[in-house]
């Protein structure tokens, strides 16, 4: 096992053993929990809330260069908290994560980073929005980050209305109740270059920024899940997951192109595994069969390249799909507990 | 068949147990001596290999001040948010713990795992548990058996917080895997700089030539036991040749006889190893706390003083036991395949059988001698050294034989009387017998003598030294720069001089060095003496153009007076190279001047005052009150003289300890040799009692025998240990260290030496002849009777 899985398993609080995927079914003793019918307010509710247990700002891209090549990009920066009880400096409970990765059809990129908070290591405000881990920078305009052997360095432009999922943004998880606080801005017009081994790649596209925040956002018997986000040659958006467990629990947000959202319920969505490709020893299943009939929705979404697995701390797959079928687009998907 | 042939020849220690409890106790001994370093040695080796994994030292480059002062913690953050992979570091002493604080986080290497696997949660590592080594007793603290010995590990805010230091850092240390662009090292933090890893830690390099020592002493004590070992089971073998002849004259196929006695040979050697090993660990138990204080007050090393059982030392142990034996048996084992089966046991084949070998003996000795004298021309390197030792001794052990075969013939010729005659003519026929035992006793002397001289004349020229180096009465140390110039400023008007010390390192030559800048003081001009100097060296230096350098320096960048060397772009010259006694790294020193032009950022933190001895103490006092210096921040001369002194001291304490067992070893070969010899010599005596020589004539004639060969090869061992002190002082130190010391002799040790082993050698023949004077009349007269 290696010393950073170690690390990061210990990191994630447990009441004596993992429960849930990561440990995210664990004890919130003490942290606040999502309750519904939330307000929120921006730009506050940009920035970090340390009275929740675990948070992030995820940003996944769609891109292409001159020559009309896929490539997909992530940029990632997680929050967890140790205890409810803040401090300052070292003995903040307070430590962020950064995962960074470009995929292209032959090649996928990853790199991690680890940080203490309360050192202005890593961190998020809120206004003027700037999130930061080491040298990896997201702002309004910004989004750069390193690894040993890639880089990007990228510009936003328009950033686009932001979406509520679930209830307002009280997205639940499972039949028990566990929820999450999220909200997205998948329209976000992104350009600039990618440094990889072969050289520097200019692209462009469109980026989702995810953003959640909770305390127990699994129940214990949740192993993992997959999420997508589908966007559509029409403009239109998609963002479901299903959560597997005893019992498979779903959940979609229908997302038109000008920003209104309609939140399915559970078992609106559905998603099935067509094909399973062994990826890091394990059996993975890239090629998906996603419907929704709420909205006539039928497509194949398959996986751009096979080889997305994120070797870091804990592991899981995320890279970009082709959607094709009765809609056409591209897409992120993200599948974790294989 | 076989069970009957085995019996026939384990009978043989049945009626001779004598033998086999030299045998045993021999091989026991020899062991127990090496396994007993080897477990010092690897206890060592254990406890700097986690310290330096600890420090995450010999793998990562490192980051720190160049001045020496601690990292402002906005450093590391600017740093890792300018693409630089680090991880904080903070060190410190706590009640004679040494304290490591760490990013758990960011740390590359053992260090994070070792101090949170141990307890299972990041989240109370984070909120202020400390981990500690066993032998550390912290309110608190959990123990973890990885952590290096005398160090405990803790999360970096809380080891601030315990010293006191919060917002410092001492170190950064580096990934080895960074990302694809960083900033510019120069342009973000011009006050740092970078220390490359270096293979193997810094510890383990230093300690490197003690440790060498103690298996050499090690290895030398093997020898002798080997030598004892070989001896009995020559003897046995000689003894049983009867036995052996009536075997296989009974039908024991040769190959069988081989195979017994190899096997049987086999079972001592392991069941004396075991014995060996045992006492191997009784002993390094007594001799690691010497031992740990020992590299601790030299090298700051902490090693653990409680002993733990690693399989390793065990285990070579017993495989060097095994392998000596198969060593000292083979020549016999040999002899056996090759003996015609009638072939009768007589003593005075024996001595005959030995002339034939002594050619081919004297050939190998004169080739071993010519061998180390090529190797004192042309070798260099601390291997080389001791091969060039072992060549030495070895030739001089093998030639002893021949040297004293010679002048007992001469002895003989000078014979006047019949009883004197007889004496000398005895005592060439035992000399084959003796020999083995002998060469032991000389290899002890001679090595006793080496070591002597090597330990005296170090101590008599670091005394010296340390007279000449050590040139303020009182030094003092301020915790920070403010404090530095109070300091200052207050001993300024009060004492004769004030000698700041001013120091940071830089490369010369390539080498790693420390650079010095001095004031002008009649200290320096009056008591320091050269190796080699231009003309006015100290007047050339504060002129401004000119440098000194240690002997360690000059000799590993191989640099003379008048050459020319750089440092910080600017060239000095070299006007002088000083003795830099006990310091394994390079050093330099240019005016006060020159330094504070090179390195305007750097201050003094330590201070030499000049003031009269008697007044230290009042000075103290009166700096404590008045700008709150603590006493502990002052040492004064003579407590720094004390203290290395006693460092010293305890230093070959443990090489005291080992030359008295490796002389007792020689005298108890001696003493079994002589009694093997007894039951011999009974033939021979008859004669010569049956002519008129009384019993206890005979038994004196033995103890005078064995005196006069004792004091012939002591003779012999004083010229063959001023030999390996040269090689050691001149060759061995010079390549370990870098630096020589001057040979003294000391005639009083040696006269006093060689009477501690006369008298061995004398005590270990008292038995024998005492033994010989109780024959009874009856066994003498058997001898004529055929009936032996």
């Amino acid at each position: 096992m290696s010393v950073k899985l170690f690390i990061f398993l210990l990191w994630l609080p447990v009441a004596g053993f993992a429960q849930g995927f990561a440990g995210l079914g664990g004890s919130a003793e003490g942290f606040a929990m999502p309750a519904p019918n939330p307000t929120f307010q921006f730009p506050k509710d940009a920035g970090a809330h340390p009275d929740y247990k675990i948070e992030w700002w995820y940003i996944t891209a769609n891109l292409k260069d001159a020559q009309g090549t896929d490539y997909g990009l992530q940029w990632t920066l997680f929050r967890s908290a140790l205890a409810p009880e803040d401090g300052t400096g070292w003995s903040t409970p307070q430590l962020w994560m950064g995962n960074a990765a470009i995929t292209t059809p032959d090649a996928h990129f990853v790199t991690e980073r680890l940080a203490r908070g309360g050192i202005g290591q890593a961190g998020v405000t809120p206004a003027p929005f700037s999130a930061w881990i080491d040298d990896w920078l997201f702002t309004d305009t910004q989004l750069s980050a390193t690894g040993p052997d890639f880089g990007f360095d990228m510009t936003l432009g328009d950033l686009g209305p932001t979406v509520f999922h679930g209830e307002g943004g009280y997205s639940v998880k499972s039949t028990s109740g566990q929820a999450s606080y999220y909200y997205s801005k998948p329209f976000i017009q992104i350009s600039g270059t990618l440094s990889l081994p072969q050289g520097d790649v200019a692209v462009s596209g469109q980026a989702w920024l995810d953003r959640e925040w909770s305390s127990q956002p699994l129940a214990s018997d949740q192993t993992g899940w997959d999420w997508f986000s589908l966007s559509f040659d029409d403009g239109a958006k998609l963002m479901g997951f299903q959560l597997r467990g005893d019992d498979t629990y779903t959940s979609a947000s229908w997302i038109d192109p000008d920003g209104t959202t309609t939140a399915m319920e559970n078992g609106a969505f559905q998603a099935r595994p067509l094909g399973m490709v062994e990826v890091a020893g394990r059996q993975v299943p890239t090629t998906w069969q996603v419907t929704l009939p709420a909205k006539s929705l039928d497509v194949t979404v398959r996986a751009i390249n096979d080889a997305a697995w994120m070797a870091t701390s804990v592991p899981y797959w995320e890279g970009p799909v082709i959607v094709s079928g009765n809609r056409q687009g591209r897409g992120y998907l993200e599948m974790t507990g294989y | 068949m076989t069970r009957v042939a085995f019996a026939a020849l384990l009978g043989h220690w049945r009626r001779n147990p004598m033998q086999l409890f030299t045998l045993l106790a021999g091989l026991a001994l020899a062991t127990a001596l090496w396994s007993g370093v080897q477990a010092i040695n690897a206890e060592a080796r254990a406890s700097y290999d986690a310290a330096a994994a600890t420090l995450g030292e010999g793998q990562f480059d490192r980051l720190t001040r160049r001045d020496g002062q601690p990292i402002r913690q906005e450093t590391y953050v600017l740093l890792r948010r300018s693409g630089w992979l680090v991880s904080p570091v903070i060190e410190g002493r706590l009640h004679d713990v040494q304290i490591v604080g760490v990013d758990p986080l960011t740390a590359p290497g053992r260090l994070a795992p070792t101090a949170i696997a141990g307890t299972g949660d990041l989240g109370r590592f984070i909120a202020g548990r400390i981990v500690a080594a066993p032998d550390v007793t912290l309110d608190g603290a959990v123990t973890d058996p990885d952590i290096a010995p005398q160090t405990a590990i803790g999360d970096i805010g809380t080891v601030q917080k315990l010293l006191g230091r919060t917002g410092e850092l001492d170190a950064l240390i580096v990934a080895q895997n960074q990302p694809l662009k960083q900033a510019n090292l120069a342009d973000i933090a011009p006050e740092l700089r970078r220390r490359v890893a270096q293979t193997g830690s810094d510890i383990s390099r230093l300690t490197d030539s003690f440790h060498l020592n103690l298996s050499a002493f090690g290895l030398l004590s093997f020898a002798v036991g080997i030598f004892i070992v070989h001896g009995a089971i020559g003897l046995a073998f000689e003894q049983r040749r009867g036995t052996v002849r009536t075997l296989r004259a009974l039908g024991v196929p040769l190959r069988l006889m081989v195979v017994l006695m190899a096997s049987e040979l086999l079972g001592l050697a392991i069941v004396a190893g075991i014995i060996g090993v045992g006492l191997g660990y009784l002993i390094a138990g007594a001799l690691l706390p010497d031992v740990a204080a020992t590299l601790q007050g030299l090298y700051g090393a902490n090693v653990s003083g409680t002993l733990q059982l690693r399989p390793i030392w065990g285990l070579t142990g017993m495989g060097i036991a095994v392998g000596g034996t198969a060593v000292a048996a083979g020549g016999a084992l040999w002899k056996l395949s090759r003996m015609p089966l009638l072939a009768g046991a007589q003593p005075r084949a024996l001595a005959v059988a030995a002339g034939r070998g002594a050619r081919l003996q004297a050939a190998v000795a004169i080739g071993l001698l010519a061998l180390a004298g090529i190797l004192v021309v042309v070798g260099g390197g601390v291997v080389t050294g001791f091969v060039l030792l072992g060549a030495l001794l070895l030739g001089a052990a093998l030639a002893l034989p021949l040297v004293l075969s010679v002048v007992l013939i001469f002895a003989s010729r000078q014979a006047t009387g019949v009883i004197s005659g007889w004496f000398w003519a005895d005592t060439r026929q035992q000399l084959p017998g003796l020999s083995l035992a002998l060469m032991a006793l000389l290899l002890a002397m001679a090595a006793n003598i080496g070591v002597s001289t090597m330990v005296s004349s170090f101590r008599l020229t670091f005394v010296g030294f340390l007279d000449q180096r050590l040139t303020s009465e009182l030094y003092v140390t301020a915790d920070n720069p403010a404090q530095a110039a109070q300091i200052a400023a207050f001993a300024n008007t009060r004492v004769d001089a004030v000698l700041p010390v001013l120091e940071t390192d830089v490369t010369i030559s390539d080498f790693p060095a420390e650079l010095f800048g001095n004031r002008d003081n009649a200290a320096f001009r009056d008591n320091w003496t050269f190796l080699a100097a231009a003309d006015t060296p100290w007047d050339r230096i504060h002129q401004g153009d000119a440098i000194l350098i240690n002997e360690q320096l000059s000799r590993r960048a191989g640099l003379k007076v008048g050459d020319s060397v750089t440092v910080a772009d600017i060239p000095f010259e070299i006007v002088g190279i000083y003795g830099d006694y006990g310091n394994p790294a390079g050093q330099a020193i240019i005016s006060r001047g020159r330094f504070q032009d090179l390195y305007p950022d750097v201050t003094s933190a330590r201070f030499g005052l000049r003031l009269p001895p008697e007044n230290v103490a009042e000075f103290v006092t009166e700096m404590e009150s008045a700008i709150g210096v603590p006493a502990s921040n002052t040492i004064n001369q003579a407590g720094i003289k004390a203290f290395s002194l006693g460092v010293f001291d305890r230093t070959f304490t443990v090489t005291a300890a080992l030359n008295v067992l490796t002389l007792a070893v020689a005298g108890f070969a001696i003493l079994m040799s002589l009694l093997t010899l007894t039951a011999m010599r009974v033939p021979q005596l008859a004669p010569a009692w049956a002519m008129g020589l009384t019993r206890r004539n005979l038994g004196a004639l033995e103890l005078l025998r064995t005196l006069l060969l004792a004091s012939f090869t002591a003779i012999i061992a004083l010229p063959l240990g001023l030999a390996l002190a040269w090689v050691l002082l001149a060759v061995i130190n010079v390549a370990a260290f870098g630096w020589r010391l001057p040979m003294y002799l000391f005639p009083a040790d040696y006269a006093r030496l060689g009477g501690f082993a006369i008298l061995a050698a004398s005590v270990a023949a008292l038995w024998p002849a005492l033994r010989l004077a109780r024959t009874p009349p009856a066994d003498l007269l058997k001898v004529f009777s055929n009936e032996r």
